[in-house]
């Protein structure tokens, strides 16, 4: 077992390693998309009455007149250190701002991850007990054209029908700091749903898919032959064999919780990482902005690396060596 | 004697799935078997024994169904009776111990909890009795450490201790019948002697009714009160197993009993002045960092067959992949007609790569299934002789005809429209095509059904004397090895232990080793098992066994 401790801190540590990596290539594509933006926050903020003289002031005043390669070194030297620099925009800094909006979208991840994963690996665990029967049909038409939607199409068919001719919950999902627990549930419940029905179709169809792929195995067959019920024979003796490509699936989904919800957002209003950072490509506030891009990446490599972790403790050849 | 009669089938008949439409696979079947029985149901692939062994349990696979006849289990009609009284009965009256215990275990729980999860969700006993009484199973099966075996993980035990560990599974709720569907026939011969003789016990001890499921006679004959041959779905007869052994009454039996007796006429003695085809020199090679061979040597002599048998994972394919230099070994060398070989396949050339060829155990996965024959064996022809167009095709028909398949027929065929035994005649043509000296022939017989394979035993028998070849045979099958070797190598752990004509390897003193290889080979004689068992000392078997090694 220690052997198996050291040999998986070790594999943890590189792959943390591999991540950091890739989040140093990631920041240089965002630094360098970024420069690729037309036009910039001088012009756009003076609008109409930008004279050279004061664009060159605002310039110099954020340090954009520096060289590209010594901006880039002071901003990664900043974000490796947790200061993401000022906001062009407001002059606040960039993590006062984006500390509270990144909470706020945790937290709705949270809430839709709450009600999908749970959703979907049920829906698939039965869909699988009840493969090719009406039910397991209707679960994956329903899922499939949910994922097929457009998401504020999805959207705003959910506001018609949960907020407009049924008022249950409130279409406007404005949270603020001081609500209780209750009331922002209750208003993060429609952004969450929206979500849900966006990520539930693949997870549910991989674990369906999973599962069925392991019902010709022998030892299925032998737990039949044991007299085990159809659905002891799915959860029991299918399942834990399929958990790896389930819980990747699922890591891949909830990184896009919390990466893909800027359309969501902005339909809801929500005042989370995605509303402001459409905000802030709008007014070309370039902080922002790119703090936003690595938060993102960041996510996604951290549920990665969780979900590799995660799929060696499910295979027992590798819990357990000889 | 009715009450005493514990399944009772009449006219079964089951059908098979394929191509959208259901054919029949077994053409009503009766079986009789009492309480207590032990009954070898044998035949060779395709003859319905599996099928027809799960049918007695109410079980068919997907893809088949039973269309006619009636399976009773202890008066209980299983065709008739719905899903949870047959799930009732499943592990808990009726038993089945599958063929690869490695598979067949789940592998993400440990072994003593999938032991008792029959006797729980049957309520038979409560978790924890079970547990003890899996631990008294293990210890009647001669398990090592009975104690804690159980709470391992399947991957972490031997086959042979799965397969006994599978036998004390079915035995947890103490069934009326148990199936048996090849539960050796993956075992190395020393490792299926042990599982042989636990079962044979344990089935004793609680006069435990069995289905006995095999291909193999000799086995069966060990096993078995009554012994029902089975071709092709059907019934060929059934008798009780001394009188089946003596006196078998169809041909087809007799067929059966007389594979084993293929002897070719013995060749002239070696000239001892001769250069060896392939010499492997003191050859040592390691995957990775861990080492597989140690200083390995033996000669092939031209028109000579040379058996290199072992247990699996005694380095006799290792040693196979160093002479064809896909595996380049550490030290010492290879030397075809004396002259040494590059380690490397890559760099040897065209010539060097002719005069080693292959032939492969599963001739279902080393034919590529989307080529033709007439490329398959086309290409070789081309690459190795230079020959094209039509001079290429007289070649490739000139082979179909040398491997007795006609080239009218077979020429434009695809792989997946052959036998077993078709696609191994087809691999021996690939070899051939290169012209070599010497091929490699990887357990080519194991795969296949006896009569099939002593058909591929004789064709590369008469192709020996006619091209003059020298074949390395790999095998673990040591009646294989009496029939067509002239020398043989025995390995064990990456080893060689003892090599020499196969008359002097026949015949005592053998080393040790050899000993326990020879004296675990299963014969017909019905009494054999019980003997063996005798002269080593029943009590300390697996000890036996362990100690000669």
């Amino acid at each position: 077992m220690s052997g198996f401790g050291a040999d998986l801190f070790r594999l943890v540590l590189k792959r943390l390693g591999f991540g950091l990596l890739t989040l140093i290539v990631v920041s240089l594509i965002i630094f360098g998309a970024v420069e690729l933006l037309p036009g910039d926050f001088a012009e756009e903020i003076l609008g109409q009455g930008a004279t050279p003289e004061a664009v060159a002031v605002i310039r110099e005043e954020l340090g954009l007149d520096q060289p590209v390669v010594t901006r880039y070194f002071s901003w990664l030297g900043g974000a490796l250190t947790g200061d993401f620099g000022i906001s062009f925009g407001n002059q606040r800094s960039v993590a006062e701002q984006l500390g509270p909006r990144f909470a706020n979208t945790l937290f709705l991840a949270l809430v839709a991850a709450c009600i999908s994963v749970p959703l979907a690996v049920g829906v698939g665990i039965l869909a699988a007990l009840y493969r090719n029967s009406i039910f397991d049909r209707l679960a994956n038409i329903t899922t499939l054209t949910s994922i097929s939607s457009p998401e504020f199409f999805v959207a705003y068919i959910l506001i018609l029908f949960l907020a407009v001719m049924n008022p249950i919950f409130p279409s406007l999902s404005n949270v603020s700091s001081g609500l209780d627990f209750g009331t922002r549930l209750e208003r993060t419940m429609l952004p969450a749903l929206t979500l849900t029905l966006v990520v539930t179709a693949h997870m549910m169809r991989m674990t369906r898919a999973a599962i069925i792929n392991l019902l010709a195995s022998p030892y299925i067959e032998m737990a039949r032959l044991k007299g085990v019920s159809p659905a002891r024979v799915i959860v029991r003796h299918a399942l834990p064999n399929a958990l790896a490509p389930i819980i990747n699936v699922i890591a891949l989904n909830l990184a896009y919780l919390i990466t893909g919800v800027v359309v969501v957002e902005v339909v809801f209003v929500y005042p989370g990482v995605g509303q402001l950072f459409v905000d802030s490509v709008k007014i070309r506030d370039i902080p922002i902005v790119q703090a936003c891009c690595l938060i993102f990446a960041a996510t996604y490599i951290l549920l990665n690396l969780t979900a590799d972790v995660l799929s060696i403790l499910s295979n027992p050849r590798l819990r357990h060596p000889k | 004697m009715s009450d005493d009669l514990l399944v009772k089938i009449r006219g079964l008949k089951i059908e098979g799935r394929s191509d959208d439409k259901w054919n029949e696979i077994v053409h009503g079947i009766d079986l009789d078997l009492h309480r207590g029985e032990v009954m070898g149901l044998i035949g060779e692939s395709g003859a319905g024994k599996s099928t027809i062994g799960l049918a007695a349990m109410g079980f068919t696979r997907d893809g088949c169904r039973i269309s006619e006849g009636t399976v009773e289990f202890d008066g209980i009609d299983l065709r008739k009776a719905s899903a949870s009284t047959r799930r009732d009965l499943l592990g808990k009256r009726i038993a089945y111990v599958a063929q690869s215990a490695a598979a067949s275990f789940n592998p993400a729980h440990r072994i003593i909890d999938q032991h008792t999860e029959a006797p729980m969700i049957h309520k038979v006993m409560p978790v924890s009795e079970s547990q003890q009484d899996a631990k008294d199973l293990y210890e009647r099966l001669r398990l090592p450490d009975p104690e804690n075996i159980g709470f391992r993980y399947p991957h972490q035990v031997s086959g042979g201790q799965l397969q006994r560990a599978m036998t004390a599974m079915a035995m947890s709720c103490r069934p009326d019948l148990i199936i048996f569907d090849e539960p050796t026939t993956a075992l190395d011969v020393t490792t299926q002697i042990e599982v042989l003789a636990a079962i044979r016990d344990i089935v004793e001890q609680f006069n435990t009714a069995a289905i006995y499921i095999t291909h193999d006679l000799a086995v069966v004959a060990q096993m078995a009160d009554t012994i029902k041959v089975l071709l092709k779905g059907d019934e060929v007869e059934a008798a009780d197993t001394r009188t089946m052994l003596s006196d078998p009454k169809e041909d087809y039996t007799k067929s059966l009993w007389a594979v084993r007796s293929f002897a070719p006429p013995p060749k002239p003695a070696i000239i001892a002045s001769e250069t060896p085809v392939i010499s492997v020199k003191n050859i040592s090679a390691s995957y990775g960092i861990v080492p597989v061979l140690f200083d390995v040597s033996f000669d092939i002599h031209k028109g000579r067959t040379v058996a290199v048998v072992g247990e699996s994972g005694s380095g006799k394919s290792t040693a196979a992949r160093c002479i064809t230099g896909l595996l380049p070994p550490s030290k010492g060398e290879i030397l075809s007609n004396g002259i040494p070989l590059p380690g490397n396949y890559r760099k040897r050339n065209r010539d060097q790569l002719r005069q080693a060829q292959m032939i492969y155990q599963m001739a279902d996965t080393a034919l590529n299934p989307k080529v033709r024959i007439s490329e398959i064996i086309g290409r070789p022809v081309q690459f190795y002789t230079g020959l094209t167009g039509t001079a290429r095709r007289k070649r490739v028909e000139a082979l179909l005809e040398q491997i007795e398949l006609d080239p009218a027929e077979y020429y434009n065929r695809l792989p997946p429209e052959l036998s077993g035994g078709q696609k191994q005649r087809i691999g021996i043509a690939r070899a051939l095509a290169a012209e070599p000296a010497f091929i490699i022939c990887d357990e080519v017989t194991s795969a296949l059904d006896q009569l099939v394979a002593e058909g591929i035993l004789r064709l590369l028998d008469r192709l020996q004397r006619e091209l003059d070849l020298a074949y390395m045979f790999i095998t673990h099958d040591l009646a294989t090895v009496r029939s067509i070797a002239d020398e043989v190598v025995v390995m064990k752990s990456g080893k060689v232990v003892e090599s020499g004509p196969k008359d002097e390897m026949f015949r005592p003193p053998h080393h040790p080793y050899t000993d326990l290889l020879l004296s675990s080979v299963p014969e017909m004689d019905p009494d054999w098992l019980t003997n063996l068992l005798h002269e080593r000392g029943v009590e300390n078997l697996g000890d036996a066994a362990a100690a000669s090694m």
